[in-house]
């Protein structure tokens, strides 16, 4: 997608954004609520019409995608729990009659490990186990693409973790998967790249391990001074730091700690930066244009030569 | 053609979850032969329903009542259960996971058409049993005469349904669906000779509900199963075929046209 805009009664709720996604990757994209993620992806999955900008996906343009376009996407979802009346197998069997070349009923309903409720009525069952019929029927199809909205919110962890073993089987097989999500490890563990949207745009993108810039992920290193204040110094080196700070408190620093941040630690960095900036003058919704961060996000619209995954 | 097969699928899929759904099977399936019960209970202590004095064309109160609720039952299956029905669907996100798929519109209204054509002829079929069986009416027995049932039963679904599609725009949420069709259904009902006999409404209420297809509906009904001689109480005094045929096309036509230009899977933005 090129210059991606959408505006809703002049306000901007996507303001501007350039990202290219490979086939075979798994991409996550995050941001806060409200920060345009889902908006994005409406467009990309053909819900919505963008205001302006160049879109494509599987080659062909959403705003006019045909039905055998539609035959190619898988899609899951935030919300669920509708057609409740039919068994897992009924609305299996009868979404797969929709799709030229449908997975089989029975592989699909092993792969989301729901053998024992096949013939059980979707609304008696547990949410993670709806949100697995919805997985399910949005790889009935054999996707190329799977969007998967949200995916695993209101899981217990072992469902969870269940979930995400279900989709890297997925990966493995070459889908492309568009992942949003507010949990960042799981867009760690699932994501190869990611990007991370505020305020309509795209703040920084890169392989999921590199997102928000080489400085972003130096080491810190926080001790309390001795005239109470709270210090922090980045540092590619922190062991030295530390000998240091032993020598000149002659002891052991109070509240020490070295951070290596992980992809949290960035986003919340990202968040916070682009917040305390809107903060200082743009309250209007207008993004801010450089978020006060030192590491310089990567601005979308590079699509890097990346290693393909596994 | 997969438009039509999947069509022929939905069918299927869609008549399977309204049986499923006892609340929907009870306002809209079953109502109609419980209020012919509560009408022949009620009124039939009054006697039998006649042109006059001495006038030899008689029917019973369920006799009497029974087209109207046949029509009743037209306007239930179509309008109000497919407006609530598919209002609801575009609440808890059913239209907007089939608006992902490739399933084509068509084939989900041919769907919806199909459910209501299969609901409304076991509908009928049971309205006709308890009517014969239980009140004793006696049913037309010349060929003609389920002739234009047929044609006044199909042209009447078809409209319902379509206008139940189109009406399906109007409610806001899911949740006020219910609130929204209901009073329009229930003021239909009583303006148009399905509760009440059509014939004893002032004129300014009959011009009105003239406008409106129900009252067409229920008045083709009534030359199907009411002596002929009763034509004399209709508003022209004549059963006026040809008017039923052109009002219900009209009321197809602009149903067709509303869920034309009404229907979305999702609420689309500005």
């Amino acid at each position: 997608m090129r210059g991606l805009r959408k505006e809703y009664g002049g306000l901007a709720a996507v303001a501007g954004i350039d990202l290219d996604i490979e086939w075979g990757e798994t991409f996550a994209l995050l941001g806060p609520n409200g920060a345009g993620k889902s908006t994005t992806v409406e467009i990309l999955e053909g819900y919505r019409h963008r205001t302006a900008g160049d879109v494509t996906v599987l080659g062909v343009d959403p705003a006019h995608a045909k039905l055998d376009w539609k035959s190619r996407l898988g899609i899951v979802l935030q919300s669920s729990g509708e057609s409740g009346q039919y068994t897992v197998r009924e609305q299996l069997s009868h979404f797969a009659r929709f799709y030229p070349n449908p997975r089989r009923v029975d592989d699909v309903i092993a792969a989301v490990g729901l053998e024992k409720q096949a013939k059980t009525r979707i609304s008696r069952l547990s949410g993670g186990q709806q949100r697995r019929v919805d997985v399910a029927l949005a790889i009935i199809g054999r996707p190329e693409l799977l969007f998967l909205d949200e995916p695993t919110t209101g899981f217990d962890p072992e469902a969870r973790r269940e979930f995400w073993s279900l989709i890297e089987e997925l990966k493995t097989e070459g889908t492309t998967i568009l992942l949003t999500t507010h949990y960042l490890d799981e867009a760690a563990r699932l994501g190869d790249r990611g990007g991370v949207i505020l305020g309509g745009r795209l703040v920084a993108v890169g392989r999921i391990d590199e997102l928000g810039g080489a400085e972003a992920r130096v080491p810190l290193v926080r001790w309390r001074d001795d005239d109470g204040a709270l210090r922090e110094e980045r540092t590619e080196r922190p062991a030295e730091l530390v000998v240091e700070l032993a020598r000149r408190f002659a002891g052991e620093p109070r509240e020490l700690e070295v951070i290596r941040p992980n992809l949290e630690d960035v986003y919340l960095a990202l968040v916070h930066a682009a917040g305390s900036a809107a903060g200082a003058g743009a309250a209007n919704g207008e993004p801010a244009s450089n978020p006060v961060h030192s590491s310089s996000p990567v601005h979308a619209s590079n699509p890097e030569k990346e290693a393909e995954p596994a | 053609m997969s438009v039509v097969s999947h069509g022929i699928a939905r069918t299927g899929y869609e008549t399977k979850g309204y049986f499923r759904s006892p609340d929907t099977v009870f306002f809209t399936f079953l109502f109609p032969m419980l209020m012919l019960g509560i009408f022949a209970a009620a009124f039939s202590s009054r006697g039998d329903i006649s042109l006059g004095p001495g006038s030899p064309d008689h029917v019973s109160v369920a006799a009497y009542y029974l087209p109207g609720m046949l029509a009743a039952g037209i306007l239930l299956s179509g309008v109000q259960n497919l407006a609530v029905d598919i209002a609801g669907e575009k609440g808890d996100g059913t239209l907007k996971r089939l608006g992902g798929t490739p399933l084509s519109p068509i084939s989900y209204f041919l769907g919806k058409l199909g459910r209501v054509f299969v609901t409304g002829v076991l509908q009928a079929a049971m309205l006709l049993a308890v009517a014969r069986l239980a009140f004793g009416v006696a049913l037309p027995t010349a060929w003609d005469a389920w002739g234009r049932f047929a044609w006044i039963f199909v042209l009447g679904t078809v409209t319902s349904a379509l206008l139940g599609i189109a009406l399906s725009a109007l409610p806001r949420s899911s949740r006020s669906a219910t609130a929204v069709v209901v009073p329009i259904v229930l003021v239909l009902q009583f303006i148009s000779g399905v509760y009440l006999q059509f014939s004893m409404l002032p004129d300014w209420m009959q011009n009105l509900a003239s406008v409106f297809p129900l009252k067409w509906i229920a008045q083709g009904m009534r030359s199907v199963f009411l002596p002929d001689g009763f034509k004399v109480l209709e508003q022209h005094q004549g059963w006026e075929l040809g008017w039923v045929a052109l009002w219900l096309a009209v009321w197809l036509v602009v149903g067709l046209v509303l869920s034309r230009l009404t229907f979305r899977w999702i609420r689309r933005d500005a």
